[in-house]
C-alpha cells in the first residue's frame, strides 16, 4: 500500500470496510436536512474528523489531496 | 426478417383436460413460461416430478430485457442442461471503465479468479435465454414425459385449498378448470396471481425514468461496460453502454422524472439523442426501445401455503446490479429439491417454509444492493449529489474513493447464513464455503467440481474414507471422493480445506453447503441431513 499512502502517512488508498454501507450512513445522515444544515453539517463533520487525526502534516496533505493537487496521483 | 421473439415456439393446442369431466389434478402447475418459470420447470421435471407449465402467450418476450447473467446462475443453467449454448452465445466481458462528465475517471477489471468453468459474466439477450430454456423444456417433456408447456393458456382465477389450489383457465376454445397440487407462480412483477389472492407486494418506489435502446451497429467499441455520470450528452443525468451478441448494444439513458413519455419514445428523438453520444458518424439500427421506471419491493412472504411465488413477483429489484432475473433462478434452484422432496413424502411440508427464509434473506440482500447503486446513480437530495461528484472527482486522484463509486455491483449469490437448514460448521476451514454458501467450483480429475455436484444430496470427501452411498430415512446420499493428491492448481484445497487436513462435505441438491466436518461419522451425517430436510432443527448450532 505505500504507493497509495503519502510521505506524511495519510493513506490515499481503500481504508474503508464495506464502503457500500458507509457511504449509505453517510448519506442516511444528511436525510431530511436543507442545504444550509447539510453545509453546516460536514463542517461540523470536517472538524470532528480533523481532531480526531490531530497531525497537522497528514491535515496538509489530506487538505491538498482534497483541492486535487499537490498530494500525489494514487 | 423474422426475429426469435416473433416466432411462436408452443403455440396454443387442445389439451385433453379441456374435455375432461371434472378438473384434471396435477401435481406441480408453473404458472409463466418465463426464464425462471422455464428453469422451475425443467429442474422438477430432472428430479422426476410431473409438472405442467401455463403461458397466456407462445413466443419469448420481446426486446432484449434482463442482459446480464452472473457466474451462479449460469452455474444453475449448467446444472439444468442448458448453461452451454448460453455461454456459447453470449458475449464474455471483464471490463469496465467511469465517465464523469467529458473524463475517464476510473476503469475496473472483474478479474474473475480463476479455477472456475464460468466466467464472472455474460451478456445474452433474453429472449436467447428463454429461447433456450423453452428448447430444453421441450426436449426434457420428450425424453420423459414429465413436462407439458402450453401456449394460449391464461389462468383468470386462483382459489387456493387445504390440500392444494383450483384453477380456472381461458383459452381460445374458451375456459377450462384443473386441480394443482402445488402452484409456483413465476408470473412477472404484475403478478396476476399475487393480485388475484390480495397480497401485498411492499417497498420503495424511484421517481425516475430510464430508456433503453438496443441498437444493432458495426461499432469499434471494445467489449466493455461504459457508464456516464453526467454526461455532455445527457446532462444531468447518466447513461450506459453494453454491448450484446450479434453486434447488438444496450444502451440505457437515464430521462429524470417529470418527461413526455410518449415523446421520449418517438425514434426520431431516440436517434437524436444516440447520435449525439455514438458521434455523427455511426450508422445504427434501432432494434427495440423501451422507456421504464422500477420499484425496490418484495412479498411479506414467499409461500402462502400451496401457492409459492418467485423470481420477479415476489421480488422486484432495480436494474442496477443484474439482481433481477439472476435472483430469480437462486429462487427456483432452492424451491426445486424442496418441492420434490415434499412431493415424495421424504420431507415434512415445513421445508418448504425454509424456501421462504432463504429466499427473503437473498431478496433483502439483493434490495439493499439494487438501492444502493440506484441512490448512487441517481442522487436523492442536494447533500447526495455533492458527495456522489465528490467521490468521482476522488477517482480520478486518489485510489481510496475508487470503492465508493457505485455504477452497480457484481451480482453474487446469497450465503444462507442463519438457515435453519445449516448443519455444523468447521472453523479450521475456509468462510467462503461454509454451512448456506454456494459450493466454489474447482478444477478436479477429469473436469469441474460443479459438473458432479447438483441434483441430490451428495458427500464430498477429501482424503477421507465413506461409503459410496448412504441412505437416510429414504433419501441417497451418494459420495463424491476426492484428494487434495489431485488438486494441480490448488484450488480445491484453498476454496475447501483451508487449514484442515481433510474434509467431508454434505452438499445440498442446489449445490449449497448443507454442513462440514474434518473426518467422516455416519451419526453425524445423519443428523445433519435430518436438519437439512427439515426433519429436525438445528438448535444450539452457530
Amino acid at each position: 500500500m505505500s504507493e497509495t499512502t503519502h510521505e506524511t502517512g495519510l493513506r490515499l488508498g481503500p481504508n474503508l470496510p464495506a464502503p457500500d454501507g458507509f457511504y449509505a450512513e453517510l448519506i442516511a445522515l444528511h436525510e431530511g436536512l436543507s442545504r444550509e444544515d447539510s453545509e453546516a453539517l460536514n463542517a461540523r463533520l470536517v472538524l470532528v474528523l480533523a481532531n480526531h487525526i490531530g497531525d497537522r502534516e497528514v491535515l496538509r496533505a489530506a487538505f491538498a489531496a482534497a483541492r486535487l493537487q499537490g498530494a500525489p496521483k494514487t | 426478417m423474422t426475429k426469435i421473439f416473433e416466432t411462436p415456439l408452443y403455440p396454443y393446442v387442445r389439451s385433453s383436460d379441456q374435455d375432461a369431466g371434472r378438473p384434471v389434478r396435477h401435481a406441480v402447475v408453473v404458472l409463466g413460461a418465463g426464464p425462471v418459470g422455464l428453469a422451475t420447470a425443467i429442474d422438477l421435471a430432472q428430479q422426476g416430478i410431473s409438472v405442467l407449465v401455463l403461458d397466456e402467450n407462445d413466443k419469448v418476450s420481446w426486446g432484449s430485457r434482463a442482459i446480464c447473467f452472473a457466474k451462479r446462475p449460469l452455474e444453475i443453467l449448467d446444472r439444468l442442461g442448458c448453461g452451454q449454448k448460453m455461454v456459447d452465445k453470449g458475449v464474455v466481458w471483464n471490463l469496465g471503465k467511469v465517465f464523469f462528465d467529458e473524463r475517464k475517471v476510473y476503469d475496473f477489471n472483474l478479474l474473475p479468479e480463476g479455477g472456475h468453468k464460468r466466467p464472472a459474466f455474460i451478456n445474452l439477450q433474453q429472449y436467447y435465454l428463454e429461447q433456450y430454456l423453452v428448447e430444453r423444456a421441450l426436449e426434457i417433456g420428450r425424453d420423459t414425459g414429465l413436462l407439458e408447456l402450453r401456449g394460449g393458456n391464461r389462468v383468470s382465477a386462483v382459489e387456493p385449498q387445504e390440500d392444494g389450489v383450483k384453477l380456472t383457465v381461458e383459452t381460445p376454445d374458451g375456459p377450462y378448470r384443473i386441480m394443482a397440487d402445488w402452484l409456483i407462480a413465476c408470473d412477472g412483477a404484475g403478478s396476476p396471481t399475487r393480485t388475484m389472492m390480495g397480497l401485498d407486494f411492499q417497498g420503495r418506489i424511484f421517481e425516475d425514468n430510464f430508456l433503453i435502446a438496443d441498437v444493432v451497429m458495426k461499432a469499434d467499441f471494445p467489449t466493455e461496460r461504459w457508464f456516464w455520470f453526467d454526461p455532455p450528452f445527457n446532462k444531468g443525468q447518466s447513461a450506459l453502454l453494453h454491448r450484446q451478441p450479434d453486434d447488438v448494444w444496450r444502451i440505457d439513458l437515464q430521462l429524470g422524472w417529470d418527461i413526455d413519455r410518449e415523446a421520449e419514445k418517438n425514434p426520431a428523438r431516440v436517434r437524436e439523442k444516440l447520435k449525439a453520444m455514438l458521434g455523427e458518424e455511426v450508422e445504427f439500427e434501432l432494434e427495440w426501445v423501451s422507456i421504464y421506471t422500477f420499484q425496490c419491493r418484495r412479498m411479506e412472504k414467499f409461500r402462502h401455503g400451496r401457492v409459492i411465488f418467485a423470481g420477479d413477483a415476489a421480488h422486484q429489484v432495480s436494474p442496477f446490479g443484474a439482481r433481477g432475473a439472476n435472483s430469480g433462478f437462486q429462487d427456483t434452484d432452492n424451491l426445486a429439491w424442496k418441492l420434490k422432496l415434499v412431493v415424495d413424502g421424504t420431507a415434512p411440508e415445513s421445508l418448504l417454509d425454509s424456501y421462504d427464509e432463504e429466499r427473503v434473506f437473498a431478496a433483502d440482500e439483493n434490495i439493499l444492493n439494487s438501492s444502493r447503486s440506484t441512490d448512487f446513480i441517481t442522487p436523492k437530495s442536494h447533500a447526495s449529489r455533492v458527495f456522489r461528484d465528490a467521490v468521482l472527482e476522488l477517482a480520478e486522484h486518489h485510489a481510496f474513493a475508487r470503492p465508493l463509486v457505485n455504477s452497480g455491483r457484481l451480482s453474487l449469490p446469497a450465503t444462507y447464513d442463519g438457515s435453519p437448514l445449516n448443519g455444523p460448521d468447521c472453523a479450521a476451514m475456509p468462510v467462503r464455503t461454509r454451512p448456506g454458501a454456494p459450493a466454489s467450483d474447482a478444477p478436479v480429475a477429469g473436469g469441474w467440481l460443479l459438473d458432479r455436484l447438483g441434483d441430490r444430496f451428495q458427500l464430498v470427501t477429501i482424503d477421507n474414507e465413506a461409503p459410496a452411498t448412504l441412505t437416510i430415512d429414504g433419501i441417497p446420499v451418494e459420495r463424491v471422493a476426492l484428494s487434495a493428491a489431485n488438486d494441480p492448481t490448488g484450488a480445491l484445497a484453498a476454496r475447501y480445506l483451508g487449514e484442515a487436513k481433510s474434509a467431508v462435505y454434505l452438499m445440498r441438491p442446489d449445490q449449497h453447503v448443507a454442513a462440514r466436518w474434518e473426518t467422516f461419522d455416519a451419526g453425524e451425517v445423519t443428523k445433519a441431513l435430518r436438519i437439512a430436510t427439515a426433519r429436525s432443527d438445528n438448535a444450539g448450532r452457530g
